[in-house]
């Protein structure tokens, strides 16, 4: 590992200078994927700023009912609060899918929004991968591409982001709380990652200095109602193939309201506007939910290693949907 | 540069001077000579390292030790003596629990910490709070019962 400063920041706005000042600093959450990198020689920061201690740390119910989820709330404790289990079940069943215990003792709120693809290619520093090392080619392209993308990919890089979470904030319309030289801003969380195009080494629309604070979660009835279905190699401790995270409204057979986005499939958390939007007003039937996954699945481009996974989504969707449909 | 922290480890405190980002594991083992947790993977992947921190068990492989201080740090150590082992020990030995041994020390840590919160698992909820902990033996099927076992102790004492 290449040798790095560690430092705690003394508060939010120091650690935002301390970041600003020096371009290779990074800022360290839980520690388990930046950590895993710099040893790997993926990362190679000469100041590690450690954010952890910052006050970011609650999860509370605001006056108009939204929640704000810190920062460094661990992903553990978020699972396991009463607000998220019923109110947003998708989003505790999402973070109880991912990683071991362990590790979601650890990761942080912000960390798990922040970690890289877990691409096998990107994560050996002996292969060429245009997200590590722009300019140098796309390894996974002709290569193993079991775990890559089959929406919103490019010619530079069709790796996917790895988190459990942030699918289901996704489709939970949430925001992202973040602070930067030049003050606060809130980015919607289906644009807080990127698509890969031809800058495959960006994931987020952050920029350098700026630290994620929260995540906040609108107050959103339909997420009582939802679930996250995850489809994997191991039945634990694997990442998705595919995941759907789906909320469902079902007045008198009519769907009042949907949310969907999908996991394991895209640079990003794949958030399914077509097939929401096909499926609000109409009739909760099998049918519908086929010809939704249809439309949202017709831009896929599979590669030969993951040509399954179109269905094995599309299917994923239908069974998703049949259950909140059955339950309601 | 090293700098001088004041660690909680098993009870007791310690004072290191080392670079207060050398990871946690390192540090145990080299400057306290706690010999329990392991270096498997050094990537938070196979469990080896595990420890509690303020009885939750995590990594100490990617845990900086300056982020450590403040926090109560149990090792396998803290859990019992070779004269006096903890219920888990005692179960992990009675069903032979161990092979080579590496993995043990994450199973007994993780299994702890686990049955400290549920103290009445099914045999579904062991293995699926064991999954961050790789081991290559093979001895999954004794590790379990043990942990069963050591279940069982747990609400007879």
């Amino acid at each position: 590992m290449k040798p790095f400063v560690y430092e705690r920041a003394r508060d939010a706005a120091q650690a935002v200078a301390a970041l600003v000042a020096d371009p290779d600093a990074v800022f360290l959450g839980g520690g388990t994927n930046l950590v895993d990198h710099m040893r790997l020689g993926v990362a190679s920061p000469d100041r590690v700023v450690d954010v952890t201690r910052l006050p970011f740390d609650r999860i509370e119910q605001l006056a108009d009912g939204r929640v704000c989820i810190g920062a460094n709330v661990r992903n553990s404790e978020l699972a396991a609060h009463r607000l998220i289990r019923t109110r947003y079940p998708m989003l505790s069943q999402a973070l109880l899918a991912g990683a071991s215990g362990q590790l979601r003792n650890m990761a942080t709120t912000a960390g798990n929004l922040m970690q890289r693809t877990r691409c096998v290619y990107f994560q050996n520093v002996t292969t060429p991968c245009n997200k590590r090392q722009p300019g140098s080619g796309c390894s996974a392209i002709g290569g193993y591409t079991r775990y890559h993308a089959i929406l919103g990919a490019s010619e530079h890089c069709i790796a996917v982001h790895p988190s459990d979470m942030a699918v289901a904030m996704s489709a939970l319309d949430a925001r992202v709380v973040v602070l930067g030289p030049s003050g606060e801003r809130r980015i919607p969380l289906v644009d807080f990652h990127r698509l890969p195009g031809d800058e495959p080494e960006r994931d987020t629309v952050l920029r350098h200095g700026e630290l994620i604070t929260a995540v906040e979660l609108p107050a959103l009835p339909v997420a009582a109602h939802s679930l996250y279905r995850k489809v994997r190699d191991r039945r634990s401790f694997a990442f998705a193939l595919v995941s759907v995270a789906a909320a469902l409204d079902v007045r008198g057979g009519t769907i009042a309201d949907v949310r969907i986005a999908f996991g394991g499939v895209a640079h990003k958390p794949w958030r399914a506007t077509r097939a929401e939007e096909i499926l609000r007003g109409t009739d909760a039937t099998p049918e519908q939910f086929e010809r939704a996954a249809d439309t949202e699945l017709a831009a896929a481009r599979s590669q030969p290693g993951n040509a399954f996974k179109v269905k094995m989504l599309r299917n994923t969707l239908v069974a998703a949907l049949q259950e909140l449909a059955g339950a309601a | 540069m090293a700098k001088t922290m004041a660690l909680k480890v098993n009870s007791e405190t310690h004072s290191v001077s080392v670079d207060p980002g050398t990871m946690l594991l390192y540090v145990l083992r080299d400057d306290l000579k706690l010999h329990g947790p392991k270096f498997g993977c050094g990537l938070s992947e196979c469990g080896a390292c595990t420890i509690h921190l303020d009885g939750k068990a995590v990594h100490s492989c990617v845990l900086p030790v300056e982020a450590a201080v403040g926090h109560h740090i149990t090792t396998l150590e803290g859990l019992g003596t070779v004269e006096k082992p903890s219920p888990m020990q005692q179960a992990f030995i009675d069903e032979q629990a161990v092979q080579c041994g590496y993995c043990i020390n994450g199973m007994i840590m993780t299994a702890s910490a686990f049955l400290a919160q549920h103290p009445n698992p099914s045999r579904d909820e062991i293995k699926q709070a064991l999954n961050g902990n790789l081991c290559r033996c093979g001895t999954h099927m004794r590790i379990v019962r043990a942990v069963q076992r050591a279940a069982k102790t747990g609400r007879q004492a």
